[in-house]
């Protein structure tokens, strides 16, 4: 496996490892720190599974106080942290450095509050994103940003990627739906950030914490808006024999003045995988289907399903099902639902992408992706958020093949720099972690990744919160040769760059 | 169109240079905003030749102009592709502009149901306090890469940077329209708009004042009689004036008063006691009160509440600033921030706060 440059960490001394563990230990109650190999073992990767290491040490605070403790004895001993939430993310935005702590956020687990009047639920960070809509439920209201990995991945780690899910093209993002954080930082102060009011006075912090990937503080509570859940929702299913025509009804459907609850594209490859699995009447034929989604009142659904299905015929859509019943809108929801797991049918390994280019351009970019199938020698199907130009291309491999690594690695690069290329962005929802992290120096300039860096330091001056990720040096860019120089200037050439 | 380097060179080299002599910049675009925030402090610094709009995708929501367009301008263009600005920013006679929407965040009616202007901003262009030309986010709905110093810009009030040019996502015009209105005093109406709030209604804009709460409905025609019929009230016809004059704050109320407060809380937070008339938005989470008032006290009372006060426009701008004081913690971290963006101190001195 390829090491993660800068990510993996220095080695450090048993020394100084002894030194932390023993800190740590006191500053946290008893079974709080885990430092042998066995116990380390499961911390060792997140979703990003190819990328691991044994962390320094766990720790596992379990209330505020805890939690400004480790970062104290830390920042005291010059050790780096990592937080953790779930470990569902896919950048490797939670891989351990063998230098670093890692902080599992898992104990910080409770709903302080649901407020129905307000619309607002107080909860930590440890808290899973299903549940926050379970407990709010009762009160006909939801959370509504649903990553795909909502059942496991907790809101503290939403907040570090800025994640999307589904339904963000109608109902935003992460940083639309929170109202206020509590965050710690590394000196162990803690920051009240934004607030249940519609404002806050100065700097709105809460959109810069806001997908900063654990590099700026670690949020010990989070404020989120609850919405009312509609009242109906149903979903068109339209099938198309070109994925032209399929990447054009996504354009005509906004052109319409349509904003689909959600927006979802399928390929021949993907539908031919998920259908045996879930039977969901998908069409085996069609080159693509888009699922698409109304929801509000049912005559307010009624309308928009009648518009949406007669803009699909228009782009030229083969075939348009209506979902009838509640029973039928899960149907069709179910094989884009088990796509990523139906991958595994298919193959050993499968890497999953996440780029977002302007919708106008999707039919182009698969049809690119296509061509690089052949020049990697490894298959990719697409499965994605159509509606936000977001896309999930899977690239499939075999770890035990020599250099099928290297291929998909390289295959996913060229993806993301198409991406750029076309006006979009190495990541629409994952964020960067240590996988994207070369990619950014094709996406930005040095003199915005200095500002970065900028930013990171007036959090964090000696950058022991989650080094190495999101903001590459621009050491790193340089030797990549993707350094970014606008008008033959570097950014303070005085300074050493390599 | 002119090209963007040679539109920016001048505006590069003045700030290179002020900063060079430590001589403070003030940012104007239309000038509409002048009586907003805190001191106006340095050299004009005129933003308005910068104007012009330079990217219109309707099929991808996105639109982006230089910052000295007046607001008025995308509007217009927007509403030739059945399209709008979500956050509704005050136009203020058409003098004010895109960059002074996005560096004051202020925002219109539909802001409650909606989103504020930092919902809404997807990439900026801009020039630091060095002179540095910075471009980040992009013109995409989805983009987590890099920290998001796109959203952190909306509400800095030009002291991170000179805004050259901003990326919007725009959102569709709604199918029908419909204004209710009711005869109410303020704890009915306050908890009329907390139980409406919590079921999936079409609202996208409520103000109360005078006993009288006025609801508007936007959304597909079946969605908006459905409420309607559901809600009651009165049909007011031709409602669309008494919406524009809310935005514009041109209602008598607005205009009568020579200091108005202006006090940002939860929803459904209770009738603040001993502050005299007021009108309320925003389902009662936006409340504007005509001053003079006691500052400590309504400030206190607004911290209390979970909220803040802001002395919206005064004759005589107070020394402290017209914002609700940051904590210390708060303030350090903001301190840092203007360091990183405009290290000599020179954009916008005092407008946000008067140690930035």
């Amino acid at each position: 496996m390829r090491a993660a440059g800068s990510a993996r960490g220095a080695r450090v001394s048993l020394r100084v490892v002894n030194k932390v563990i023993e800190r740590l230990r006191r500053a946290l109650p008893g079974k709080a720190v885990l430092s042998s190999a066995e116990e380390l073992k499961p911390y060792e990767c997140d979703a990003l599974t190819l990328y691991r290491q044994t962390p320094l040490a766990v720790a596992l605070p379990a209330n505020e106080a805890e939690v400004v403790a480790v970062l104290r004895t830390c920042k005291e001993a010059g050790v780096p942290v990592i937080a953790r939430g779930a470990g569902t993310g896919l950048s490797g935005g939670a891989t351990p450095r063998a230098d670093a702590v890692l902080m599992s956020l898992a104990r910080l687990n409770r709903i302080i509050g649901i407020d129905p009047l307000a619309r607002t639920a107080r909860v930590q960070p440890g808290v899973r994103n299903l549940a926050i809509s379970e407990a709010a439920a009762p009160h006909g209201l939801y959370y509504a940003p649903d990553p795909s990995s909502q059942i496991a991945c907790t809101i503290g780690g939403n907040v570090a990627e800025n994640s999307g899910g589904v339904h963000c093209l109608k109902y935003g993002l992460t940083v639309h739906n929170l109202l206020a954080l509590r965050v710690v930082t590394i000196e162990g102060e803690v920051l009240e950030i934004g607030s249940a009011a519609p404002d806050s006075p100065g700097y709105d912090l809460l959109a810069l914490l806001t997908g900063s990937e654990g590099l700026l503080g670690v949020v010990t509570e989070v404020t989120v808006r609850l919405i009312p859940k509609p009242r109906c929702a149903r979903v068109v299913l339209a099938a198309f024999d070109d994925l032209v025509k399929a990447g054009a009804a996504v354009a005509d459907i906004i052109a319409a003045g349509i904003i689909p609850a959600g927006l979802e594209m399928m390929d021949r490859p993907t539908i031919a995988a998920v259908e045996p699995f879930v039977h969901a009447g998908y069409p085996l034929d069609a080159e693509a289907i888009l699922l698409c989604e109304s929801d509000g009142a049912p005559e307010e659904v009624e309308e928009e399903i009648l518009r949406i299905e007669a803009v699909m015929r228009d782009a030229g859509a083969t075939e348009c099902r209506i979902s009838r019943d509640e029973s039928e809108r899960l149907r069709f929801w179910a094989g884009r639902k088990a796509a990523f797991p139906a991958m595994g049918a298919l193959s050993p390994d499968y890497y999953c992408m996440d780029g977002s280019i302007p919708r106008k351009r999707l039919a182009a970019v698969l049809q690119a992706i296509r061509q690089m199938e052949t020049r990697y020698g490894l298959r990719c199907t697409n499965v994605f958020h159509a509606g936000d130009g977001n896309l999930h291309p899977l690239i499939l491999f075999d770890c035990n093949i020599p250099d099928e690594v290297a291929r998909a690695e390289a295959f996913g690069s060229e993806i993301l720099e198409l991406c750029v290329r076309e006006g979009g962005s190495i990541t629409g929802e994952h964020g960067v972690g240590i996988e994207k992290i070369n990619q950014m120096c094709v996406q930005f300039g040095a003199r915005e990744l200095e500002a970065f860096h900028a930013v990171k330091r007036a959090f964090d001056e000696h950058g022991l919160l989650n080094p190495g990720k999101a903001v590459p040096t621009l050491h790193r860019c340089a030797e990549l040769g993707r350094l970014h120089v606008r008008g033959g200037k570097v950014p303070h050439p005085e300074l050493p760059r390599f | 169109m002119i090209a963007s380097d040679d539109l920016l060179r001048p505006f590069e080299e003045r700030i290179r240079a002020a900063a060079a002599a430590r001589q403070p910049l003030r940012i104007r675009g239309g000038g509409s905003k002048d009586f907003y925030g805190g001191r106006l402090e340095g050299e004009l610094l005129d933003v308005s030749a910068l104007s012009g709009i330079t990217h219109c995708e309707p099929t991808e929501l996105v639109i982006s102009a230089r910052t000295g367009t007046p607001v008025a301008e995308l509007e217009q263009e927007l509403a030739t592709h059945n399209q709008m600005l979500a956050f509704e920013p005050p136009r203020f006679c058409g003098r004010a502009t895109l960059g002074g929407a996005v560096a004051s965040g202020l925002c219109g009616p539909r802001r409650a149901y909606c989103g504020a202007v930092r919902d809404f901003v997807l990439g900026i262009e801009m020039i630091d306090g060095r002179g540095e030309r910075l471009r980040f986010g992009g013109k995409v709905i989805k983009n987590v890469a890099g920290f998001d110093v796109s959203r952190l810009m909306a509400g800095s009030l030009g002291t991170l940077g000179l805004l050259t040019e901003v990326t919007l996502k725009t959102v569709p015009r709604a199918r029908a329209e419909c204004t209710l209105r009711f005869e109410m005093d303020q704890p009915a109406a306050l908890e009329s708009m907390a139980r409406w709030a919590s079921r999936p209604l079409p609202i996208s804009a409520t103000v109360w004042h005078e006993d009288i709460l006025s609801v508007r409905l936007s959304g597909a025609e079946s969605a908006v009689r459905g409420a309607q019929q559901n809600l009651g009230g009165e049909v007011v016809p031709a409602a669309e004036a008494y919406w524009q004059d809310v935005r514009e704050q041109r209602l008598e109320f607005f205009v009568a008063a020579r200091e108005l407060w202006r006090v940002s809380l939860p929803a459904h937070s209770p009738a603040l006691p001993g502050t005299g008339p007021m009108l309320m938005e925003w389902g009662g989470s936006l409340r504007w009160l005509p001053g003079p008032q006691d500052d400590r006290a309504l400030r206190a009372l607004a911290i209390r509440l979970g909220g803040h006060a802001t002395l919206y426009r005064t004759p005589v701008r107070p020394p402290q600033g017209p914002f609700q004081p940051l904590p210390a913690a708060m303030l350090s971290v903001h301190r840092r921030l203007k360091a990183v963006f405009d290290p000599g101190g020179i954009l916008n001195r005092g407008r946000l706060h008067p140690d930035l």
